[in-house]
């Protein structure tokens, strides 16, 4: 009994999910090969969240964005984790890069960050995760999410060519504002990998058209001023602050920070056109490791446990009466 | 002097983006850059202030009481010219000190900690977090708190909190609440961490007093503005003293704001040889903390700037006997002058330092910090080979009461 749900949970998400997607035409995006490096200026991958946020319109509902930390806790889990989030619910998933100095997340996400560097993760073998991810999966966004050192060091232009070669789809750089667009954003956007901006409650009308300036593929609302994995927001301002956020753009608004379960979930989705989820999942995640950090029978089916609420949430928001 | 196209001036930096040639800049989250922007524009404003420079000076003189003096090291003096004369060069520079541990609370910390506090008033803010290694610039930011009547907020690594035990206490003394920082290494980088949290998560009502010239601009700009008191004191002190500039300064370097203080009025008198001492720790092919010496340009903290770090470019843990450099970065400025070769770089080991802090004791009747020791450690190497007419500033940056009880337990000696 206890996998003929999930197996009937997944037969449903794949009927209301991936037919319409394929069917939708999804036009040149697909499917199995990775564009070209030649084709640098070609916006394929950003075209692979419009496509996903197109067919979340057309179902009439918010998408749902996971993070999990890559390598957390070990390569193979995180790989597990990153491709059952599809099949749980997830439209589009967030692959967080361990760096020692996190200095805008909270504790569960500073501690898996430090659990994936314990075993050796490094940016190398993120991307080497995310191009296998990405044999099996060539419909689902694929976000990187972390701090500027390693890819600094890395060296800017090498990351965006391999990245982009793994099938990474955008990037979401914590500690790059506008300011320092020179530095990563502008070189992303013109490799076709799309720079998504955090947005936050500080950002005012008269810094937000800066922040949305060279921004792609979505707009990543922070619900609060604080760090990841912190208190629960008012989740009755959300609609607001996402309508305030439109009036400068086009593009799609995901909110996240202190969101924890399908009902957070639900409450979130009625106002933004995503919902975005990570250190409650690494919490989840963290609940089934044993006493020397390592992965255990449990840890996979907990996180798409979690997921599945979590769509089960969003899901049950109807958009269409807005739309 | 490398072969770098050389500036015009070495004193225009940083540009009004931030940045020292490649190195400083704003790598903050979005949240905490419009504070970092309403922070410059109040700075810039009382920076031309005649009221605000009027409340610097009467702090400073009534309250931290400089002036510091610039004090003849007359028996430091006469040894390094016996080692001179005993290796064969019968030289050995005239040393001087600049008094900076004579300041109210002990260190060159108060001097930055009073003026971001003045400016944090002007901007009303009421909530004042810090980071601290050694506790120095906590104590001073509890001290100026305490002063001003403001909650203040101390970010101090587990590890820290346990090896530094009496500025805990002083801070709790001036009201100050201690927060043990638990996460990663629980030492100075990890301390700022948790303060930036800090600073994300409270940015209406809170003021982030940074203790040396890192963060995001423009905090690297102004810590270096207030500390260069330090070296215009010195200047002045010089003139009336010896009728001229010195020849050659000394200073240690951590994150570098007592460094940049002393080196920053003179980085254009092109004669004056500048020294800036990194912490070697155990040495520079074993932990240390020299960051210039063992490091690579990286981001954090919200600059760019030399870092010591792995491949990968995650950061890695420093280690130096000086809990006050054990950090794994340094102030962008001084990557620039690095860079720039107007600065020369050197280092010096826990066990150098520990010896300059025996020598000084015992020679001047001075307790040095263990920062300020890595200076003289250099300077015991650098002035014998200088001649007698060579003035040398050393800055001694700190007093060393807070470090007897790890001085006592390296020589062996416990201290009830």
């Amino acid at each position: 009994m206890a996998g003929l749900v999930p197996a009937i949970h997944v037969l449903r998400l794949r009927f209301k999910t991936w037919i319409p997607a394929t069917s939708a035409g999804m036009t040149p995006l697909h499917h199995g090969f990775t564009p070209p490096l030649s084709r640098a200026k070609d916006p394929a991958m950003i075209k692979r969240i419009e496509a996903r946020f197109e067919q979340c319109r057309a179902e009439g509902r918010a998408a749902l964005v996971t993070y999990v930390m890559a390598g957390d806790p070990d390569p193979e889990t995180s790989l597990a984790i990153l491709k059952s989030l599809p099949r749980a619910g997830a439209d589009i998933v967030e692959f967080g890069l361990p760096f020692t100095d996190p200095m805008a997340d909270g504790p569960a996400i500073q501690a898996a960050g430090l659990r994936a560097l314990k075993v050796g993760q490094d940016t190398v073998k993120t991307l080497d995760l995310i191009r296998r991810f990405r044999a099996e999966d060539q419909d689902t966004p694929v976000i990187l999410m972390g701090y500027f050192n390693p890819i600094f060091v890395y060296g800017v232009d090498r990351f965006l060519a391999d990245a982009k070669d793994a099938g990474v789809d955008g990037l979401i750089v914590v500690d790059l504002p506008p300011e320092e667009d020179d530095e990563l954003c502008l070189p992303a956007l013109k490799a076709g990998l799309a720079f998504i901006r955090l947005a936050t409650p500080t950002t005012d009308d008269h810094r937000l058209p800066a922040v949305l300036a060279n921004t792609a593929g979505f707009v990543y609302y922070v619900s609060i001023t604080g760090i990841t994995g912190a208190a629960t927001p008012d989740f009755g301002k959300v609609a607001s602050a996402v309508e305030r956020i439109k009036h400068h753009t086009p593009l799609p608004v995901v909110v996240g920070f202190g969101v924890k379960s399908g009902a957070h979930a639900a409450a979130v989705a009625k106002g933004a056109d995503g919902v975005v989820v990570g250190s409650a999942l690494i919490d989840v995640l963290k609940g089934t490791l044993d006493d020397q950090d390592r992965a255990t029978s449990r840890t996979v089916e907990a996180v798409t446990t979690l997921v599945k609420e979590l769509s089960e949430g969003v899901r049950s928001v109807s958009k269409r009466a807005a739309a | 002097m490398s072969a770098q196209a050389q500036p015009n001036s070495f004193r225009i930096g940083p540009d009004e983006r931030g940045h020292f040639g490649q190195f400083g800049g704003r790598f903050v989250a979005e949240t905490l850059m419009p504070n970092i922007l309403e922070l410059e524009k109040a700075y810039n404003e009382a920076k031309v202030d005649p009221a605000f420079h009027a409340d610097m000076e009467y702090f400073s003189k009534h309250y931290i009481g400089r002036p510091s003096p610039l004090y003849f090291a007359e028996r430091m003096t006469e040894h390094l010219r016996e080692v001179s004369t005993a290796s064969g060069l019968s030289g050995g520079a005239k040393i001087y000190f600049k008094r900076e541990e004579l300041n109210h609370t002990g260190a060159h910390k108060v001097n930055n900690v009073l003026g971001q506090i003045l400016l944090a008033r002007r901007m009303g803010k009421k909530r004042i977090i810090a980071e601290t290694g050694a506790g120095q610039h906590g104590v001073a930011t509890a001290t100026l708190c305490a002063r001003f009547g403001l909650e203040c907020i101390v970010y101090m690594g587990a590890v820290d909190v346990e090896r530094q035990k009496p500025n805990v206490f002083r801070m709790n003394m001036l009201g100050a609440k201690v927060v043990p920082v638990q996460s990663g290494t629980k030492t100075l980088k990890d301390a700022m961490n948790e303060a930036l949290r800090d600073w994300v998560t409270n940015v209406a009502d809170t003021f982030y007093c940074i203790g040396t010239v890192a963060g995001p601009h423009p905090y690297p700009a102004m810590v270096r503005d207030f500390q260069c008191v330090i070296g215009e004191e010195t200047r002045q002190q010089m003139m009336e003293m010896e009728g001229r500039l010195p020849d050659s300064l000394v200073a240690c370097i951590g994150g570098g704001s007592n460094a940049i203080g002393l080196f920053h009025p003179f980085l254009d008198d092109k004669d004056v040889e500048i020294y800036g001492v990194e912490a070697a720790g155990h040495g520079l092919d074993k932990l240390h903390a020299a960051s210039l010496t063992g490091g690579r340009p990286g981001v954090l903290h919200g600059n760019r700037t030399y870092l010591l770090m792995n491949q990968d470019g995650q950061i890695s843990d420093a280690h130096s006997i000086s809990a006050g450099l054990d950090y794994p970065g340094i102030g962008p400025e001084h990557a620039w002058l690095h860079e720039m070769g107007r600065v020369a770089y050197i280092s010096a080991t826990d066990d150098e330092a520990l010896e300059a802090f025996q020598l000084c004791s015992r020679l001047e009747g001075i307790l040095p910090a263990l920062e300020p020791s890595h200076a003289l450690a250099k300077v015991m190497e650098l002035a014998p080979k200088k001649p007698k007419d060579h003035l040398m500033v050393v800055n001694i940056s700190g007093r060393g009461d807070k470090d007897l009880f790890q001085i006592a337990e390296h020589l062996g000696n416990k201290i009830a």
